[in-house]
């Protein structure tokens, strides 16, 4: 996924909707940005598929070294892979937040929310948090 | 007796532990990373409250990139680049971290040996030129005021002093009980004399630490560090222009469980002396390393930290620490405390856990044998060189065998883990 066609919460997650024959499916990780105040990840937890999750809800938890931290969903729906795989190798997070990290994808049961941000307004976010 | 419900009470007066590694995570905490301003990327800092104290190289570790965070009142990197790299570099070859905010207090005048011995827990009066002990300091009723170093050296004019290393976190507390210890007519007895000065901030301290520490600092200092023994100190000349000829105390003691040193030099040359190991330890492969990669290798050295494994609700022996513990000697505050609970049997044992599966236990977490509530948590995390979660923890003596199935209660999780001996991790002699 290339940064600029996702959306954000100001959580540090990422978004982006395919349309399926299905419905929509929401894929969902977290920034670079995320990864890089993060760093030495040792422990993650995804929902199983299935799981309902709720927009502005913690759907798992990803802890470094020093500090576990909710991950917070995107949208409202029903989770319909988690990327297991992920748990044994979260390096694959660092490396690439935006393709192989993703977390979970998620079957939309309505729009997503209107607040999320675009890649501009988010990356403007990051650069106030800095300061 | 101090039951758990004691301790934790004490804990929760504590607020976040004083002493403590996490600044702001707790072990239930939900917080997300909008709100960790503290971790961002950003050098300047500005978040920082510009009250906190600074270290002489405080400019140094913002310019590098270090993550600073308010430890105990004072501006230091939690990390540079990845605490699990600065961590594995000192398993592997070398780091050096700023440790300039530990309080440093010089007791010096005839009356400085007994006055020592009459604080302390340990003897003091036996000990050889340029030895360095482990100590506590504990109040009337045997609880942990603090655990520090003591080291015995001559100065210029061959007249005996002692530097005491105390966590900066518990500096003031300290020296306040000095203080009410050593009022004038102690202070100025004739022939008696004590003299106490507080050097913090006169001396920055750094710990150099790794398998190759030997080799990067030897060119710098004019004693031998391959045959100085451990826990053993001296004063040495900087063998390096930066020292402007100043020179500094070295002791080969550590927080780490690996090989090192810990070197104090003057405050004004401190910047420079830092930059000349920084190059010096290039090619051997020194990193400096932070506050984060400290925890997780005293962690697995099994090291106790105060605000974690000792506050004054912990007596010595429920720590571990009976050896720190001279109650045959000079009389100190707690001592005949001691010498009661040293003939009882100990009512709590810390231990090591070693966990099943990934999910770090951290401090509060409480710990199960079955449905019973047997323990808590006082300090745990990822092991970088165990590649497993670790921790450490307080609980009824009977489940302190090795081996012992434990479960800890995970922020709701119930996760499993075994009792393990401490250390944790032994190195390598080489």
């Amino acid at each position: 996924m290339s940064p600029e066609s996702l959306l954000f919460t100001p959580t540090h997650e990422w978004v982006a909707v395919e349309k399926t024959p299905s419905g929509e499916i929401a894929t969902v990780g977290i920034s670079d940005f995320a990864v890089q105040a993060l760093t030495d990840l040792v422990f993650l937890q995804l929902p199983a598929a299935g799981a309902k999750v709720e927009a502005g809800r913690p759907f798992g938890e990803v802890e470094s070294v020093k500090a576990v931290n909710d991950l917070y969903s995107p949208a409202t729906g029903t989770v319909v892979e988690a990327n297991s795989p992920l748990v044994n190798d979260l390096e694959q997070i660092s490396r690439d937040p935006f393709g192989a990290g993703w977390l979970i994808k998620v079957k939309l049961d309505g729009p997503l929310p209107s607040d999320l941000l675009d890649h501009n307004a988010y990356r403007q976010q990051c650069a106030a948090d800095e300061h | 007796m101090v039951s758990f419900a004691a301790f934790r009470r004490f804990r929760a007066q504590l607020g976040r532990p004083s002493g403590g590694f996490s600044p702001g995570a707790k072990p239930d905490s939900r917080r997300s990373l909008a709100a960790k301003a503290l971790w961002t990327r950003n050098p300047l800092n500005m978040n920082l409250p510009a009250s906190l104290n600074k270290t002489p190289l405080y400019e140094w570790h913002v310019a590098r990139g270090g993550r600073m965070v308010d430890f105990a009142g004072w501006a230091l990197p939690i990390q540079y680049t990845s605490i699990i790299e600065e961590h594995n570099a000192i398993r592997n070859a070398a780091g050096i971290a700023d440790i300039s905010h530990m309080g440093r207090l010089r007791f010096e005048g005839p009356g400085a040996a007994v006055f020592l011995a009459e604080l302390l827990t340990r003897r003091v009066a036996d000990m050889a030129l340029g030895q360095i002990r482990y100590s506590l300091i504990t109040n009337e009723q045997g609880g942990i005021i603090d655990d520090v170093l003591v080291g015995y050296y001559h100065d210029e004019f061959g007249q005996p002093f002692y530097v005491l290393v105390v966590n900066a976190s518990n500096r003031p507390k300290v020296v306040e009980w000095i203080r009410r210890h050593l009022p004038p007519e102690r202070a100025e007895r004739p022939g008696h004399e004590v003299i106490f000065t507080d050097v913090t901030r006169l001396w920055a301290m750094f710990a150099i630490q790794g398998p190759r520490s030997v080799e990067l600092l030897q060119p710098l200092v004019d004693v031998d560090l391959a045959t100085m023994k451990y826990y053993r100190g001296a004063q040495t000349r900087i063998l390096h222009p930066a020292a402007q000829r100043q020179g500094g105390i070295i002791s080969r003691t550590g927080y780490t469980g690996e090989d090192g040193f810990e070197l104090s030099v003057g405050a004004g040359v401190a910047a420079g002396i830092w930059q000349a190991i920084i190059d010096l330890g290039r090619p051997l492969g020194l990193v400096p390393a932070g506050l984060g990669a400290r925890d997780t290798l005293r962690l697995e050295a099994g090291m106790p930290l105060y605000g974690h494994e000792l506050s004054e609700a912990v007596n010595p022996y429920q720590a571990g620490l009976g050896y720190a513990c001279h109650l045959t000697g000079y009389d100190f505050p707690g001592r005949d405390a001691l010498r009661q609970i040293s003939a009882a049997p100990v009512d709590r044992a810390r231990i090591g856990l070693m966990l099943e599966g990934k999910r770090p236990a951290r401090q509060g977490c409480e710990v199960y044998a079955g449905d019973r509530m047997i323990g808590e948590v006082t300090s745990g995390s990822f092991s970088p060189t165990l590649g497993k979660s670790i921790a450490m923890a307080y609980v009824s003596p009977e489940f302190a065998a090795e081996g012992t199935q434990l479960t800890i209660d995970i922020r709701g999780h119930r996760e499993p883990a075994h009792v393990v001996g401490l250390p944790f991790y032994y190195r390598q002699k080489k």
